[in-house]
């Protein structure tokens, strides 16, 4: 993203002669218009005239998904991987409701998506017609914005809007929702581009200049600051310059889930992930700094435990591109709205020309003597019941090892639970929108296909989805579309007969009572990946790993390996959930 | 405390529940609504009251703010504006006592718009207060119904 959007052009109208189109087929020539080289989706009867115009366009290729809930997680790890805006196509009523979820994971995780559905027709709306559904009304609180287009006057303005609104500021999914009739009407189509111009839509990039002053100035006085860094620094394309003002300032950086991938994790400065499974060293880090310098960041509850006991006497400089966050879950001294990278540039040269110098000796080395006597890097160095089983951290730390010395370019893509966050903790990851996971909202299922979206837009790429037995089955319909479409991504499948986290949970909070968590008949995964002719194998013992996975990433076809460990692994350290971030868990109290 | 917001809107279906949609899924109760086109034929005013304390009302003001179909949001509370609301109020009267209901409305201004056997309707606009004033006068006569539309509020003088 320019944090300068320089282009203030107002919308143009292409100059080319008119044609006269049907609604869909100027539907499509827009996409193609907006640059839309792929869509996903699922066709059905009020979406087919759509899906008959798309039919004949020569520049958008269009993937069938097996579930519609799968096409949106698609189209999100395109998104995320690419950093373009993901497409989805959809007919109505059951077809737009299965994007539901789809929809809420890129809202909560800030990702750019248009997400096209048919509807009825206008006549027949509100008539409880079949497969009618007020989609654009259910998915009010999950869309930044939507559109039910009645009128066919509007339908090519909207659907260039929605690109906009989706890809500008803080970026989210936009819903336009398209009555079979509009769709089938006659329209002169005149291509839209350029920045459309919605007097009540004008998001700031530009961070404030006094403000910015006033950041760099705590900066430099600042023994003790933290950079605590989250996803909007990968939305903003502003790693450079955190890199930059890190090294200028030897300031730690602590990454959100959702920022894995924005500080090279090699770096003496890199932290490592802040919050609920966040080392000792990073917590102690955050709740004990002078000043935290938050960007693009939301203050999660995964992150600051009881937002009350967080950093009390820190001071806190916010800077979010959306007003809404900042003062929303923790107060901020010195808030800048606008564009994390132009801002963090901003300071940079205040402290150059001010010539201020790092003064955070003696805080580093608090630090690093606290990350020495941890237990939880080596899962805990702790004594485990069977020898030779497969312990998780080791499976991951072996993988880590291998993809580092394979040097290709590898996107890791994860599901929900103990695995993802055991992928966090191992895997070391140098490059932002290399590493794709449910943040916010958490969906079981979202591995899988975002793994697919992640394969589609960086073909050359090794992508690889590590998922949890559970998860698997939520999206494993997508194998399909995997395999007809040779998308030959890898599924690290952490399989411990259980609802992982859920059962962590019951072990350390309801007395290892396990109230349906335990997925005892679960299928053998290998025959169900050969069923959809992906390669599958399976280890049980920690002396096959090396193999294993060496013959994981060697295949040319999507693959799956059956990892089985056992039940009760832990993930640590963990926040005791509700409490202040010092209330850890760990190795030595379980 | 009682918070008055005035939110200019685009005058478009659904809209409406765009904004109270938001405002109820952060936890706020409506107080009380009114909604309106403008000067304009292509914005809607509306007004809400609810209670919320600055911190919350900070927030759902952000909030609203960024629903693409919001183009103005002004606090109004404690702001210097003229904030009406319109009651009817349909209060027993047997004929010996009208004369007196009469007398009461006419204190505060307000109207007499039906007149039938045994009952009057009783038409006033003002502040909540006075309403509730004014009620409170009818009220021994015996009121059989009340409505009152939510507020509706303007800043003094020139400026928006
Ligand atoms: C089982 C589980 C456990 C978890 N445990 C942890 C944990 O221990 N630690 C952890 O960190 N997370 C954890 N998470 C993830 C957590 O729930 C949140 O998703 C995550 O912490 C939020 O990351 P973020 O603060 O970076 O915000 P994001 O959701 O990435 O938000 C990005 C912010 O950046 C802003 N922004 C966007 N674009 C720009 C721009 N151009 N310039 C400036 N700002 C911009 C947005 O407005 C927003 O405020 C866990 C999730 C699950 C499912
Ligand atoms: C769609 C959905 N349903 C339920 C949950 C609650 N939940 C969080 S983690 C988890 C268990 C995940 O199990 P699995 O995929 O096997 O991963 P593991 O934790 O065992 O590694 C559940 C049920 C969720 N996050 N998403």
């Amino acid at each position: 993203m320019d944090e300068n959007d320089p282009t203030d052009a107002e919308v143009q109208c292409d100059c080319a002669p008119t044609v006269q189109l049907t609604g869909a087929q100027a539907v499509i020539a827009q996409l193609e218009a907006e640059g839309v080289e792929v869509i996903f989706g699922y066709p059905g009867a009020q979406a087919i005239k759509l899906y008959d115009a798309l039919h004949d366009s020569k520049k958008i290729r269009h993937i069938l998904t097996r579930h519609e809930q799968g096409a949106v997680h698609v189209a999100d790890g395109y998104a995320r991987s690419s950093g373009r805006v993901g497409v989805v196509l959809v007919t109505s009523g059951p077809g737009a409701t299965n994007t539901v979820t789809g929809i809420a994971t890129a809202y909560m995780d800030s990702i750019p998506l248009v997400v096209i559905t048919g509807q009825v027709p206008t006549t027949a709306i509100g008539t409880d017609a079949f497969q009618e559904s007020d989609i654009t009304t259910i998915t009010l609180p999950i869309t930044k914005h939507s559109y039910l287009i009645k009128d066919i006057a509007e339908l090519i303005l909207s659907l260039h809007e929605a690109f906009y609104i989706a890809s500008s500021g803080r970026p989210g999914p936009v819903l336009i929702d398209i009555p079979s009739n509009v769709a089938a009407e006659m329209i002169h189509y005149v291509p839209i581009t350029g920045k459309p111009s919605i007097s009540s839509y004008r998001p700031t990039y530009k961070g404030n200049a006094r403000q910015i002053r006033e950041a760099a100035a705590l900066i430099g006085k600042a023994k003790r600051p933290v950079l605590y860094v989250g996803g909007g620094v990968v939305a903003s394309g502003a790693t450079s310059e955190l890199a930059q003002l890190a090294q200028l300032m030897q300031i730690p950086v602590a990454t959100t889930l959702m920022a894995k991938g924005a500080f090279d994790p090699q770096d003496v400065l890199a932290l490592g992930q802040p919050g609920m499974h966040g080392r000792h060293h990073v917590n102690h880090a955050l709740a004990h700094s002078d000043l935290l310098i938050a960007v693009g960041t939301r203050f999660s509850d995964r992150v600051t435990g009881n937002a009350r006991a967080f950093a009390p006497d820190t001071k806190v400089i916010h800077i979010d591109i959306d007003p809404a966050e900042i003062g929303k879950n923790h107060v901020a001294h010195v808030p800048i709205v606008g564009d994390a990278r132009g801002i963090l540039a901003g300071i940079i040269a205040n402290l150059q020309q001010s010539q201020a110098m790092p003064r955070t000796q003696v805080w580093l080395q608090e630090i690093a003597a606290i990350a020495a006597a941890e237990r939880s890097a080596q899962g805990g160095n702790r004594e485990v019941a069977d020898e030779g089983a497969i312990q998780p951290y080791e499976l991951l730390s072996a993988l880590n090892t291998l993809l580092i010395q394979t040097g290709r370019d590898v996107i890791v893509t994860t599901d929900v639970g103990q695995h993802q966050m055991w992928a966090s903790q191992y895997l070391d990851i140098a490059e932002p929108r290399h590493f794709i996971s449910s943040g916010g909202l958490g969906t079981m299922g979202f591995g899988l296909p975002a793994a697919l979206g992640a394969q589609i837009a960086n073909p050359g790429s090794l992508v690889i989805c590590v998922s949890g037995d559970g998860s698997i089955q939520m999206n494993s319909q997508e194998m399909a579309t995997c395999a007809v479409n040779s998308l030959p991504i890898k599924v690290v499948l952490l399989n411990n007969n259980s609802l992982g986290m859920v059962r962590q949970w019951q072990q350390l909070f309801c007395d290892r009572r396990y109230a349906c968590t335990l997925l005892e008949d679960n299928p053998d995964f290998v025959k169900l990946a050969e069923a959809y002719s992906w390669k599958g194998y399976r280890i049980t013992r920690s002396t096959e790993i090396g193999r294993a996975l060496e013959w994981l990433i060697s295949q040319s076809m999507p693959a799956l390996l059956d990892v089985r460990i056992a039940t009760e692994e832990l993930v640590l350290p963990m926040v005791v959930p509700g409490e202040a971030l010092g209330r850890v868990i760990d190795w030595g109290d379980v | 405390m009682q918070h008055t917001i005035s939110i200019l809107v685009d005058n478009k279906p659904g809209v409406l529940t765009r904004v109270t949609g938001l405002v109820a899924r952060r936890g706020f109760n409506i107080e009380s609504l009114a909604v309106d086109t403008t000067e304009d034929p292509r914005l809607s005013r509306v007004t809400l009251v609810m209670e919320a304390d600055e911190v919350s009302i900070e927030q759902i003001n952000k909030q609203l703010h960024k629903l693409i179909n919001v183009h103005k949001i002004i606090d109004l509370t404690g702001a210097d504006a003229i904030e009406r609301e319109l009651a009817l109020f349909k209060v027993v009267a047997a004929p010996d006592k009208r004369n007196e209901i009469v007398e009461v409305a006419s204190l505060f201004r307000a109207n007499i718009v039906d007149v039938s056997q045994n009952a009057l309707v009783v038409e006033a606009t003002g502040t909540h207060d006075k309403l509730q004033a004014l009620e409170d006068l009818l009220r021994p006569y015996g009121i059989k119904e009340i409505v009152r539309t939510g507020k509706i509020a303007l800043s003094r003088g020139a400026k928006e």
